[in-house]
């Protein structure tokens, strides 16, 4: 393998001039020191000055110390219950629910507060991985913006005044319209509601909704239901365009099947196929084996022309390049027949139609398709809301109830939904926070979060997942539910109304309680089973996708991004943080343009070291106007390599009202409306496309380039291995040899730790931690960066501080490409605190305050640091984060935070925000650096509970934040000195894939990493290669 | 006098082991006092009559002690033997069953036993804090000591310094040198910058030690809401400290009793009768009137029915107060480490209001964490320091020292922090 052949930035793909300066400088930005050589007496801060200071600082201080101690009280409770003991953390299994999105939780409540969510392992679904979404929603349960009264007309008012206000109005039909609901509970209340409202009916309407697929399955199978996938059991994957590791569907449960065929048994390397059709750079895409670049517009076009090729037709109607993609795409599949999956994102029911076809075709249909087992994460048809609007504005509604749903903000005509709503006497909202629907209804009932709650949801036919709450509501809310009722008269509770309801099917109180404790009922053993298709339904699909022409001028992809999906994630403050695994930007959307494109569009040619440093250096992005169908809007434009050269996208959920929250605030720009109806369904992608440069910048926090590292010792593109299944099969040891090379010199691997040192070797009794990473089943989902947010009380710093390159993410993922600029390949790379046991911070911290345990941890004990900064100078992997402001808020000074953070940081330490740190973390205060610690309050809480028991630790004690959260179980961790645990096993199992990372340094990490392989065949990683040459 | 002082201690530790190991069964009865605290505390007293009798000379009234040991296993099984003294004892206690102790092993009930004789007749300390507390005093002494010699040091130094002066003078004088101007001592540069030097290491020192100092609170005794006594509740009745501190075992907190907890007892007992309470001040506390505020707690009145849910949490001042950056969980000493409470709360069973006893700094938690054993062989987690294991039975590890907290690493940074 040759050096360097893998590049972050257009910058170190052509060893640029800023490039070159940038990593050699120590500090990324300039110190806040001015030169001054007129004299010592005569300069700035003469040494009086200075002695003024300390004089000062040194009363100060001793002022503030011998002030009287604060008396402290100690407050008992009044009655102890008598399972809550103060300081031990309670686990309740509950369900993170969200507009459809059903994902199995256990809620770890500290003294009666949740703070953090942990996938429940019991769920067969989701197999206890979760996503960013999940782990940032329980900061949404303490965001300050939430509604906390109900209101009529915008003023305060009490439940009884809106029920009696509502009873008055609510005599005629009334219309429903929810986000899907995947409660069977809620759809009986609803039912019931609806029988005592004659003429009532219920929408479900999605924001990015399914309906495309929904009809194309109803015309195949006569049924309007999505099928389970099994990507897990797929050899070939083909994906049109459809990002089911990121935003399709059921993102957590397909990363995790995703992840069993793409892990590999080093004894007979052996992984699936995925060959993916991409018109914007998405993470699916990413990770795909072979990627092929389209236009939106030509989805129909390759989904007509692979039917063809798996029935071992002819291939026409697309060009050379995407040609080569579907014989590829056709052979992988027709060889693995009856293990081969085909998924398209189209909301086109004839390009679904046709999908369903190849389907068919290939075997897919029983086999990596279940119709067995449907799924209700999306129950929305499009044209129902079109239809509902319509009636609006004719005025033909009398009442409308809101939940869940946003059509003001989400519906591609907002204009038509605001004017229709004008129009109905009764409008009601049961949201949560006063969003851009539930500004225009008069009565707003805001529902609990889904942590208050009780519930159901039945994500899969026949898997039931529980919701139980783990506070006590906040504020004066109620359940949605509750108003139904109260409304159709029922006096019942819902809280009793979901016991009864379920009490009965499982066997009375014991049963109840018992499935309340495991939080999911799953079914005895799934039988996957197809269902026979309709073939005259193709033969119309084609007839309608054959008549419609790829377009030839520049298309607009609208996509949802992984952290803000529909725009649920905009108001959090961590989601919004986490740099997006495909550009690695965060606080804002942008237009995503190809290298291509920017060369016509900005005049920006990356391949030229001086324009790619124009680009790349400066934050600030050009801006583009955006013009499509008499809609415009004007956004920075990022460069991203894999995109279709005239494909841009913009990512929907931006632009968001004011009233959610601080987070939103000056963040991004609604793309909503740029989507428009086609036959029906909202399409959310546009043909003739104008783009105008406007001359302005605006700056964009991109974290692609920050913490570089490239030194004549080695550089960060080093820190990651990445090869073909064609070279791992033709040479298994490839990898093993190159680290045996470089060893040599000391006699090689096994006396590489005591011979390339001066320092001793010390021993490691008892427990020696040590964590090894996947990179084959990492797909870089991001859900890990924000579980380790929440875990370690990470500070949100805000996007001023982000664009200055202070993000405190302990855990970051980083992004490399490979290959051809336009086309590359991608590798994510989680990189955190290495743990090095020979850890060149440690040696120069002057004050000792990192340093290492016998344990292996490289301990940082922030009351000890003075914040030099050499720690962080000194790492190779730059993971240490310094607390350049007070973002927290624990300093004893009040006022030192103003005029340094921004509201959004200011608004993270409001007291009701601070509920969701984790009591077992110091919360770091400015001037301190840190850095991850592999969750030691979690290691220290494994030992010691071992020790209650008296008992050697085993793997069960121990799950640290990161490998907790991961869907893909990318991550292990445990005792490496115990020959029997899960970081010793797969250390064994894969020898020959693993590595260190900057192994020639002798920093001696406790990470392993196992090398990506590409399931590509040798030839086209040449191909690549050559490419680039 | 650092150095001093911590030799006195040394010492004073080193004669405190030496007796204690001496004199046998007094550890035994260490491990018999938690023995007798957990099991045998909520029914009897060494001295005093409760529930059960008092235990003082029970070995005397059992002359055959495998009876004794059948009684308190199984007391049931042991009345149906037709035991006379057995039998009489439990028609004496109006036929209250005695609870069965089928875990304790005749060890154990050896151990308690033991304990039970060393408890002295009237209730006075049990030995085992004698010889820390006999430790301050001897070193006030030496201080004393030090201090004075070092004075009257200094003085004959300063007369000798005077004389030699004097003297070269003279001899001076003699062989013709041109005498200098005599320079009083108080001008002589060489005394000022001694002097000086002096009183710069001097003040340094104290500065230094009142820095540590600030924020530390040795000592602190401040007044609550409800004169509480653990000499009534812990010494004179001897309840367990986990009756009423129930998160010791099990978590961070040792956790302050609910009022409820307080009312198990306290609904029945309404009066306060034994010694007089005095704070330390003189002041003579009422203890009946003590309940009474414990009731208003409450929200019980005296001959009604109490509703635990009108009770309202006591507001207590909290006394030991660790910085927000250190980590301290009870159920790691208490628990895993089998640490007795009076090491670090000090002898909690003597105090009227609770005192502060340890300064609570990092050097008091360090230096215990290098003396302290861990439970190496009895807690099975310490199994997997398998070399550790080999070294103690090879005696490569000094087997007295045995392998303490520091050994394992309980004395790194993130032990405590982070």
């Amino acid at each position: 393998m040759e050096q360097n052949k893998n590049w972050q930035s257009f910058g170190e793909l052509n060893k640029s001039e800023a490039y070159n300066k940038e990593v050699n400088n120590e500090f990324k930005e300039e110190l806040p020191f001015v030169e001054d050589h007129s004299g010592f007496l005569q300069s700035k801060a003469p040494r009086r000055d200075f002695l003024k200071y300390l004089g000062f600082s040194t009363a100060a201080a001793a002022v503030a110390a011998s002030c009287e101690m604060p008396i402290k009280k100690a407050i008992p409770f009044a009655n102890k219950p008598e399972d809550i003991v103060p300081g031990i953390a309670d686990y309740y299994a509950t369900t993170y629910v969200q507009d459809g999105d059903v994902v199995s939780v256990i809620a770890k409540v500290r003294d009666g507060r949740p703070i953090k969510l942990e996938g429940n392992s019991l769920s067969p679904i989701t197999g206890g991985g979760t996503s960013a979404r999940v782990q940032a929603s329980v900061l949404d349960l303490y965001d300050t913006a939430r509604l906390r009264f109900p209101t009529i007309a915008g003023k305060e008012a009490t439940f009884e005044a809106v029920d009696k206000a509502v009873a008055a109005e609510l005599n005629g039909a009334a219309v429903i319209v929810t986000s899907t609901i995947t409660s069977p509970s809620t759809k009986a209340v609803i039912a019931q509601f609806l029988a005592k409202h004659p003429g009532s009916k219920h929408v479900t309407y999605d924001a990015v909704s399914f309906s495309g697929m929904l009809l194309a399955n109803e015309a195949s199978y006569g049924k309007r239901v999505i099928p389970s996938y099994h990507f897990e059991k797929a050899k070939a994957i083909v994906s049109l365009s459809a990002d089911f590791l990121g935003t399709w569907l059921s993102p957590v449960e397909f990363a995790r099947q995703y992840a069993t065929g793409k892990k590999i048994n080093e004894k007979n390397p052996a992984m699936s196929k995925h060959i993916h059709f991409e018109t914007v750079a998405s993470l699916t895409g990413s990770n795909a084996d072979e990627k092929y670049l389209c236009r939106p517009s030509e989805i129909g076009a390759i989904a007509v022309a692979l039917l063809s090729a798996v029935k071992g037709g002819e291939i026409a109607g697309v060009d050379a390049k995407l040609k080569a993609g579907i014989e590829a795409a056709a052979k992988a599949l027709t060889a693995n027949k009856g293990a081969a999956l085909v998924v398209a994102g189209s909301n086109d029911k004839d390009v679904q139609v046709i999908v369903n076809a190849i389907n068919d075709a290939i075997g897919a249909n029983g086999t990596t398709i279940n119709f067995g087992a449907t799924v209700n994460y999306r129950q929305g048809i499009d044209s129902d809301f079109a239809a509902l609007v319509d009636d609006m504005n004719a005025g033909k509604v009398n009442a409308i109830l809101f939940h869940g749903a946003n059509p003001v903000y989400t519906w591609p005509q907002a204009d038509k939904v605001k004017s229709g709503l004008a129009k109905v006497k009764t409008t009601i909202s049961f949201n949560g926070k006063l969003d851009e629907t539930a500004a225009v209804c008069k009565y707003v009932l805001p529902d609990h979060h889904f942590l208050e709650s009780w519930g159901d949801a039945e994500p899969v036919t026949g898997h039931i997942s529980f919701i139980q709450p783990t506070i006590a509501p906040l504020f004066k809310t109620r359940a949605f539910q509750d108003s139904l009722l109260l409304w159709s008269g029922d006096a019942t509770e819902y809280t009793n109304y979901v016991k009864n309801f379920w009490s009965a099917k499982l066997g009375g109180e014991n049963g109840w309680n018992k499935t309340l404790q495991e939080g999911v009922i799953n079914p005895a053993t799934p039988v996957v089973s197809g269902a026979s298709i309709n073939s005259s339904a193709v033969a119309a699909a084609l007839i309608a996708v054959n008549a419609s022409k790829p377009s030839t001028k520049i298309e607009l992809a609208l996509y949802q991004k992984v952290g803000i999906g529909a725009g649920q994630g905009a108001s959090n403050p961590w989601l919004q943080e986490l740099p997006d695994p495909v550009t690695r930007a965060t606080w804002d959307n942008y237009i995503i343009v190809s290298p291509a494109m920017a060369k016509t569009l900005l005049n920006i040619d990356l391949n030229n070291g001086g324009q790619a440093d124009a680009y790349e250096v400066q934050p600030p992005k050009k801006v583009v106007k955006l013009t499509v169908e008499g809609k415009s809007i004007e956004l920075p434009v990022l460069i991203i390599p894999g995109t279709h050269p005239q494909t841009v996208g913009i990512a929907v959920g931006y632009g968001r009202a004011e009233s959610l929250g601080k987070a939103v605030i000056g963040t991004g720009k609604n793309a909503f409306p740029l989507a428009c109806l086609k036959n029906g369904t909202v399409n959310f992608s546009c043909s003739d496309v104008t783009l105008t440069p406007t001359g302005e910048t605006y700056p964009v926090a991109l974290t692609q380039t920050h913490f570089r590292y490239d030194t004549t010792q080695g550089n960060r593109t080093e820190v990651m291995k990445e090869l073909t299944l064609a070279e791992f099969t033709k040479n298994p040891k490839v990898i093993l040899e190159e680290r045996e090379e470089e060893a040599k010199p000391f006699g090689g691997l096994e006396k590489f730790e005591a011979e390339a040192t001066i320092y001793p070797v010390y021993e490691r009794p008892g427990i020696k931690w040590g964590m090894n990473v996947d990179l084959n089943a990492c797909n870089g989902c991001g859900a890990c960066v924000v579980a380790c947010n929440a875990e370690n009380n990470v500070a949100i710093v805000g996007k001023p501080e982000v664009l200055r390159g202070h993000e405190m993410h302990w855990l970051r993922i980083d992004k490399y490409f490979s290959g051809d600029m336009e086309n590359p390949n991608v590798v994510f790379q989680p990189l955190m605190c290495q743990h090095c046991d020979n850890a060149p911070c440690e040696n120069v911290c002057p004050v000792a305050a990192t340093n290492h345990s016998s344990e292996g941890l490289n301990q940082m004990t922030y009351n000890r640091c003075i914040g030099t900064r050499y720690c962080a100078n000194n790492c190779p992997f730059k993971v240490r984060r310094f607390n350049w402001a007070d973002y927290t808020g624990a300093d004893s000074f009040p006022d030192n935070q103003r005029g340094e953070v921004n509201d959004v940081v200011l608004n993270m330490n409001d007291d009701l925000t601070r509920m969701v740190l984790n009591p077992d973390v110091t919360v770091r205060s400015r001037g301190v650096i840190e850095k991850c610690s592999f969750c030691v309050q979690r290691l220290q809480a494994a030992k010691l509970d071992a020790k209650k028991e008296s008992r050697p630790m085993v793997d069960s004690d121990i799950k640290v934040a990161c490998q907790q959260s991961c869907p893909t179980n990318a991550i292990s961790f445990g005792n490496a000195n115990d020959k029997h645990s899960a970081i010793t096993m797969v250390r064994e199992e894969n020898e020959l894939r693993s590595f260190h990372v900057l192994e020639q340094l002798h920093v001696l990490p406790n990470v392993t990493y196992l090398a990506k392989v590409r399931n590509q065949s040798e030839a086209e990683g040449e191909k690549a290669e050559a490419k680039k040459a | 006098m650092t150095i001093l002082r911590s030799l006195a201690k040394i010492v004073s530790i080193f004669l405190f082991i030496t007796l204690s190991s001496s004199i046998g069964n007094q550890l035994n009865a260490q491990d018999g006092k938690s023995l007798f605290s957990q099991n045998c505390a909520s029914c009897h007293a060494v001295n005093k009559k409760l529930t059960g009798p008092a235990l003082a000379g029970v070995e005397d009234r059992w002359p055959d002690k495998k009876n004794l040991y059948a009684w308190i296993k199984n007391n049931q099984a042991f009345l149906k033997t037709g035991d006379a003294y057995a039998n009489k004892l439990y028609t004496e206690y109006n036929k209250t069953a005695m609870n069965l102790f089928p875990n304790l092993s005749d060890k154990d009930i050896d151990a308690i036993l033991a304990y039970i004789k060393s408890v002295p007749a009237a209730g006075a300390a049990p030995a085992a804090g004698a010889a820390t507390a006999a430790a301050p005093a001897d070193e006030s002494d030496s201080t004393l000591v030090f201090g004075l010699l070092t004075l009257i040091l200094a003085v004959v130094a300063l007369i000798l310094l005077q004389v030699n002066s004097n003297l070269k003078k003279l001899s001076d004088d003699k062989s013709g040198i041109p005498a200098t101007e005599p320079v009083p001592f108080y001008r002589n540069k060489a005394y000022i910058a001694f002097v000086a030097i002096i009183l710069f290491i001097a003040g340094g020192y104290m500065t230094t030690v009142g820095a540590m100092n600030l924020g530390r609170s040795k000592n602190y005794q401040p007044e609550q809401p409800i004169y509480y006594s653990h000499k009534v509740h812990a010494g004179v009745n001897q309840i367990n400290c986990q009756y009423c501190h129930t998160g010791t075992y099990q978590g961070k907190q040792a956790t302050l009793p609910s009022v409820n907890v307080c009312m198990n007892c306290h609904m029945a007992i309404n009066e306060y009768k034994g010694e007089p309470l005095v704070r330390e001040n003189g002041d003579v506390v009422d203890g009946t009137s003590e309940i009474k505020k414990l009731y208003k707690y409450a929200g019980f009145t005296e001959g009604q029915p109490w509703d635990a849910s009108k009770a309202k949490p006591i507001e207590w001042v909290r006394i030991h107060n660790l910085p927000d950056h250190v980590y301290f969980n009870h159920a790691q000493h208490v628990n895993a480490g089998q640490v007795a409470c009076q090491q670090c709360h000090g002898e909690i069973q003597k105090m009227g209001e609770v005192k502060q006893f340890a300064d609570l700094s990092m050097g008091w938690c360090v230096n215990c964490h290098r003396q302290t054993k861990v439970q190496f062989k009895d807690n099975g987690f310490y199994s997997i320091y398998e070399k550790f294991h080999a070294d103690l039975k090879s005696g490569k590890i000094d087997s007295t020292k045995g392998i303490t907290v520091e050994k394992i690493g309980g004395t790194e940074c993130q032990k405590c922090h982070y």
